[in-house]
């Protein structure tokens, strides 16, 4: 037993079931933060939610991913099946990889890599080709219009998510998640969200975060790429049973890493916010609270337009990101030398 | 720079705003009725189709077929039939027809009565798969209703067509005692 599981623990072994783990772990989450999504309009909108299959609606879930997958992939005439088929594949594919390296606890993580933080946002560009891929390949006007606006959306709110990155990594001098989340040790004010001595405006630096991550997944209010009332399902119009499904899962295993990459960046990862007892709960404790913020606020707020969008990413985000990257290498420089940390 | 500061200032506290009203609805406890398992409390006054009411001493209808309700009906959708049993003073109905898909509800039936024979019905679940459901024989409705109150129906051999199925036959007597089981009322 103990010699399997030193096999099982080496590389490659080690990613295998990482990553095993965490397709099951995206695919529960996928499947219940959907129901907790439902409920939890329900709860803004004063109503109760799912409450008819299985105790309070517990098994709503499991009966939506049988109807998905029991429905056929339409190919209809004209689209590049071959791209077409391949786009679920290509937006699920990177979300699963980057969560591989996400530091869960000490311990637990797929791989200890010293580029983590840089390899994460390499795919998470991915991402915005499988959606213009999904797009192009369904010929369809709606599909591509969407796909449009994703990639004009994402090159927008790309560029503050890595001038932030960039301020955390001048900050921590790590691109290693678990040495970011070790350096955070300590009660809560050890947190990069509150470390004022090189940064001063940290909260502000982690809210430009947390809205870029909002966007980057095309969460409501920016969820321009499948802006139902607009564009029908935009990108995903033509995507029928579980090509749909997939999309749809790809979208919380997004939001799950988004959160954990802030989690991580910002709140001390599985450092316990009193000192002891760090672990694993503080992380899923954290990451959960993220999540049900990004709930919370797609039933608070409307869609915005595309231009107020832009707008904001433009006007607003991009300066202060650059601002707040100007304002803590100066006070490295000044206060901490440059490596002082 | 100063305004556009001051605009994002607004601007994030407005947001903030409608996070706070979206976290109190949140708490609250929720407004809608779960239709099948609850229903709203019944108004008094409500107005469905008419029936017609039975003598609380006999159990039998008031009704003696005056026909003054058929007069009444604007839309021409009531039929009522009469005869004059054995030994009784008076005629009683034998038959009361509604053609429920012409009548507007207007109520005018009711209003012409002067004994209080007919009155609005509870019934509002009233779904069928063709238009002959929808031809009500109310006759035979009260009929029902009285052996379910236990009156042996002592004019029934004057009935030639009392086994008549319609909407507001038998099985809608359940549907009328439905009570309203829900809370407060919005």
């Amino acid at each position: 037993m103990t010699n399997l599981l030193k096999i099982l623990l080496t590389e490659p072994f080690r990613l295998v079931v990482a990553l095993l783990v965490i397709m099951s772990f995206v695919g529960l989450n996928a499947a219940y933060l959907v129901w907790v999504e439902r409920k939890g309009a329900g709860r803004f909108q004063r109503r109760p939610g799912p409450t008819e299959v299985g105790y309070a609606g517990l098994l709503q879930p499991i009966v939506d991913a049988l109807k998905l997958l029991s429905k056929q992939l339409i190919l209809r005439d004209g689209v590049d099946a071959t791209l077409f088929r391949l786009a679920p594949l290509v937006v699920m594919a990177p979300a699963m990889i980057s969560l591989a390296l996400v530091p869960f606890s000490e311990k637990l993580l797929g791989r200890d890599i010293n580029i983590g933080l840089l390899l994460i946002f390499a795919l998470g560009s991915v991402n915005v080709m499988a959606i213009m891929l999904s797009g192009w390949s369904s010929r369809n006007k709606y599909a591509i219009i969407s796909a449009a606006r994703v990639v004009s959306q994402n090159v927008a709110y790309e560029i503050p998510t890595l001038l932030v990155v960039i301020t955390m990594i001048l900050v921590t001098g790590s691109m290693d998640l678990n040495e970011i989340v070790r350096q955070q040790a300590g009660w809560f004010w050890k947190w990069n969200l509150f470390r004022w001595d090189v940064n001063p405006l940290a909260p502000v630096t982690f809210l430009v975060f947390y809205i870029c991550m909002l966007a980057e997944t095309n969460r409501a209010p920016f969820d321009m790429a499948e802006a139902e009332s607009e564009l029908v399902a935009g990108a995903y119009t033509e995507y029928s049973g579980m090509g749909f499904g997939v999309f749809f899962m790809a979208e919380y295993a997004n939001i799950l890493l988004g959160c954990s990459v802030a989690t991580v960046l910002f709140l001390g990862g599985w450092q316990s916010p009193v000192g002891i007892w760090s672990g694993l709960f503080w992380f899923l404790a954290k990451l959960y609270f993220l999540v049900f913020s990004v709930i919370w606020i797609r039933w608070t707020f409307p869609r915005t337009q595309f231009y107020g969008l832009l707008n904001l990413s433009w006007k607003i985000l991009i300066p202060v990101s650059l601002f707040t990257l100007i304002l803590s290498s100066a006070m490295m420089k000044i206060f901490h030398g440059f490596h002082g940390v | 720079m100063k305004k556009a500061l001051k605009e994002i200032a607004t601007g994030f506290n407005s947001l903030v705003t409608g996070l706070r009203i979206t976290m109190g609805q949140f708490f609250k406890p929720s407004v809608t009725v779960q239709y099948p398992h609850e229903t709203l409390p019944f108004p008094a006054r409500f107005r469905g189709h008419i029936e017609l009411v039975r003598d609380a001493e006999t159990g039998k209808a008031i009704c003696f077929a005056c026909k003054l309700c058929e007069r009444a009906c604007p839309s021409d959708c009531i039929v009522v039939e009469g005869a004059k049993l054995d030994g009784a003073k008076k005629k009683s109905v034998t038959e009361y027809k509604l053609d429920f898909t012409k009548c507007s509800l207007c109520g005018s039936c009711v209003e012409a009565c002067r004994d209080g024979a007919i009155r609005y019905s509870r019934d509002y679940n009233l779904a069928g798969l063709n238009k002959e459901e929808y031809i009500m024989d109310l006759f035979a409705r009260l009929q029902a209703e009285a052996q379910a109150a236990g009156v042996p129906p002592a004019q029934t051999e004057a009935i030639p067509h009392a086994a008549s199925e319609s909407i507001s036959g038998a099985h809608s007597a359940p549907l009328q005692g439905a009570e309203p089981v829900k809370k407060d009322a919005p």
